[in-house]
């Protein structure tokens, strides 16, 4: 079997474990045993971003420590899986040591979750049942930087009970951008208070991303309006299932068919498998 | 102009003015909209633009690469067509040459086709402090230069004002620069360029000596190439004696087959038009025909600078297009003036930085962090800079420029210590958030319940305001996620 790993995020970790959770009952759900390395802790991301590579070095080293051994990484975030595949090498050559460069170098592949449940286990009905109107934010890392392109709503659309609203100018950013919420705090207003606009433009009961950064700001505001609009991250979504009700075998709840022949073809993890 | 960009305050602070300006933001809204959704148009029905993009960008590497070179043999090419070819280092060499020959004619005016480079020099304050009246002839920069204002875009140095503020500074300001706006003039653009045409006619006639910069430099011919929309810069080009351009020295193309690609890029980029109405090529002087005195003022200013960056010199591919500006969502609301350069917008905050250097000035140390890194930018750039790439290396720059001058460490740089030493060990991390959710505990008290459940605070006082004055604050998990899979022995879910 191969060995998966969940990279949990440190925001998502203290803030959101409910994301986590969730992401753990669905892989499982699909027949991955996912484990968490309890040694992780975060990428570095916020240091990269802020300008403070020498800070981010001995995170990055903590990172490759954490996930060796691991053949995949998961990760429920466009930001901070792109900060992994973008950002570490930066980190790694500024610490001058050429084992961090070649241990970033050979690091375990990291997939965004939705690169990971479409690309690796070839699946986009992974059994969920959501009946509410939800309204997708595509986050910028993940449209732009990974290039997930159309996965989340694919992912969404499979889902049953689940009515997908159209958001208006759904590319354009947030504004939470790490350090710029708080560098930059008025922008950053200015541009969410557009994005919350958007979203109740929708009347969508649920905002729905895969980035609880960006929701965190988001729904900072949209709570701050009492607009009742409630975010969630994807995984939570793709992670609900019906109630069970007596006499009704659950639905979804062995592994799904998942497009492969054997098992091990199935999780058979190649960094071509993403675009990087 | 009478206006500088000198003593803007850090973006942050600049920003906010021009975030509470509703006649600014709608504006902004409106014609980056309009300009977006036309390049989005004829940029999509281009199969091969990823092709034309990487092409684009190797072009302009190789230039890089090579630069002293490609220069060399341009000052050959101009030199052999009858042009003359100057080298300026810096910003006051380039005026003291331009000044030197507009003074050698005994003209007391120039007229000038939209040039960044003149902008960046500040080439008319130089000129009119010389008693020489610099004429901008493009309708934006005329709209600037008469509202004694600072432009804001790259394109569109006047993005900023509507048709009723524009017919305003028409009537109230032509009249002192030449000839005056009908009394009658109304917001119709088609009046206001009537009225814009009328008032240039005269200087076009009479002037002797134009100022231009140029899109490009072929080093292959010596050729030179201006791309506009107006068909004042043409007026420009062809009709005076003596023409001068300052050029920055990135400009240069090797071969004239490059402008093949770049004439390509350009507009559908920039304007969001298949092909410009005017593109103008001259190469030196053409005996009988067009200005028969032609000076190349070549100009570095800060770009070898760049060049000497190995993740910050892609800024020189730049091809000013403005497409960055049409689509962040940043300078969508706090428009040009803001960044406090006559580069604005993602560009900007790359370019400035380098061209300045960081480190000793407040203002531009500013620019780097004014981006939320959303990669807009990236995507719509016709010659493929990571401009978020390159911010994130500046930031590095600034925070490091910031620490060798500093004794004493600062707020942020201990806050940034203090989370590299608690994130780099699982057990910190761990101790850290069990007393955030002690913390949160004590904290959902005084927090109220939003939709999902969940528990925020509102407004807090002290270092988080500047998060919870707009926006909710989430309470930290009672158990982390750490904690649950440790507590559920890794097997409840």
């Amino acid at each position: 079997m191969p060995r998966v790993g969940l990279m949990i995020t440190c925001l998502n970790d203290a803030l959101f474990p409910d994301t986590g959770r969730a992401v753990v009952t669905l892989l499982r759900r699909l027949g991955v045993d996912v484990e968490f390395p309890a040694a992780q802790t975060c990428c570095g991301q916020p240091m990269v971003n802020t300008g403070y590579l020498d800070d981010a070095v001995p995170l990055v080293r903590n990172h490759l420590d954490a996930f060796d051994g691991c053949d995949a990484i998961v990760t429920p975030s466009g930001s901070c899986a792109g900060s992994v595949r973008h950002q570490h090498h930066l980190v790694a050559r500024r610490s001058g040591d050429p084992g961090l460069v070649r241990g970033v170098e050979q690091a375990p592949p990291t997939y965004e979750l939705t690169e990971y449940l479409v690309d690796v286990l070839g699946v986009t009905d992974v059994g969920a049942y959501f009946p509410h109107r939800v309204t997708y934010h595509p986050t910028c890392h993940s449209l732009r930087m990974l290039g997930v392109r159309d996965r989340p709503v694919r992912l969404l659309r499979a889902v049953r009970g689940l009515t997908l609203l159209e958001l208006p100018g759904a590319s354009e950013c947030c504004g939470f951008g790490g350090t710029f919420a708080v560098k930059n705090a008025e922008t950053s207003i200015a541009m969410g208070n557009d994005k919350a606009h958007h979203v109740r433009s929708t009347g969508a009961e649920v905002l729905v991303a895969g980035d609880n950064s960006c929701l965190m700001h988001i729904s900072g505001l949209l709570s701050r309006q009492r607009s009742g609009v409630r975010v969630m991250h994807l995984a939570e979504v793709l992670a609900a299932t019906e109630p069970v009700i007596s006499g009704r075998a659950e639905r979804a709840a062995g592994p799904h068919s998942v497009g492969s022949a054997t098992p091990d073809a199935r999780t058979a993890v190649t960094p071509e498998a993403v675009t990087r | 102009m009478s206006g500088t960009f000198l003593g803007t305050p850090a973006f942050p602070t600049a920003a906010r003015a021009a975030l509470e300006d509703s006649q600014l933001r709608r504006n902004l809204a409106h014609a980056t909209g309009t300009i977006r959704g036309k390049r989005a148009g004829v940029v999509g029905e281009v199969d091969e633009w990823e092709q034309l993009r990487l092409a684009g960008a190797a072009i302009k590497d190789r230039v890089l690469r090579h630069l002293p070179d490609y220069l060399e043999q341009l000052e050959r090419s101009l030199t052999a067509a009858g042009a003359t070819v100057h080298w300026a280092r810096d910003a006051a060499e380039a005026n003291a040459i331009v000044v030197g020959l507009a003074k050698a004619h005994g003209t007391d005016e120039v007229v000038k086709v939209k040039s960044m480079a003149t902008q960046e020099i500040d080439l008319n304050s130089a000129l009119e402090n010389a008693g020489i009246h610099a004429w901008e002839t493009d309708l934006a920069e005329l709209i600037v230069q008469l509202g004694d204002d600072l432009p804001s875009h790259i394109l569109v140095p006047a993005i900023h004002r509507n048709r009723a503020e524009i017919r305003e500074i028409f009537l109230r300001e032509m009249g002192s620069a030449g000839r005056a706006a009908p009394a009658d003039l109304t917001d119709d653009p088609r009046r206001l360029a009537a009225a814009a045409r009328e008032h240039l006619r005269e200087k076009f006639l009479r002037a002797r000596v134009a100022v231009s910069g140029a899109n490009f430099a072929v080093a292959e011919t010596g050729t030179l190439t201006v791309v506009e929309s107006e068909g004042n810069g043409r007026m420009c080009l062809t009709l005076p004696e003596v023409l001068i351009s300052v050029v920055g020295i990135e400009k240069v193309l090797p071969t004239f087959a490059d402008l093949d690609v770049m004439l390509q890029l350009l507009p559908r980029s920039s304007t969001g038009e298949r092909m410009n109405p005017y593109t103008s090529t001259w190469t030196g002087v053409t005996p009988g025909d067009g200005p028969q005195e032609v000076h190349v003022v070549l100009l570095d200013n800060g770009r070898t600078d760049v060049l000497a960056d190995r993740t910050g010199r892609q800024a020189l591919r730049c091809i000013r297009c403005s497409a960055c500006l049409n689509v962040c969502p940043v300078y969508e609301r706090t428009g040009g003036h803001a960044y406090g350069s006559v580069y604005p917008g993602p560009i900007g905050a790359i370019l400035t930085p380098q061209l300045r250097g960081v480190g000793t000035d407040p203002q531009t140390d500013s620019l780097p962090y004014a981006s939320s890194l959303c990669g807009a930018c990236f995507e719509v750039c016709p010659v493929r800079i990571d401009i978020p790439e390159v911010l994130v290396h500046l930031r590095s720059e600034v925070v490091d420029a910031h620490r060798e001058h500093r004794r004493v460490p600062s707020v942020q740089d201990m806050a940034m210590k203090a989370a590299s030493w608690t994130l780099s060990s699982a057990a910190r991390t761990g101790a850290a958030e069990r007393a955030a959710g002690l913390g949160g505990r004590l904290a959902a008290k005084l927090g109220r319940p939003a939709p999902g459940g969940r528990t925020v605070l509102g407004a807090v006082p002290g270092p988080a305001s500047a998060w919870s004055d707009s926006r909710d604050v989430p309470v930290p998990a009672e158990e982390s996620f750490r904690a649950w899979w440790e507590r559920t022995g890794r097997d409840e879910a």
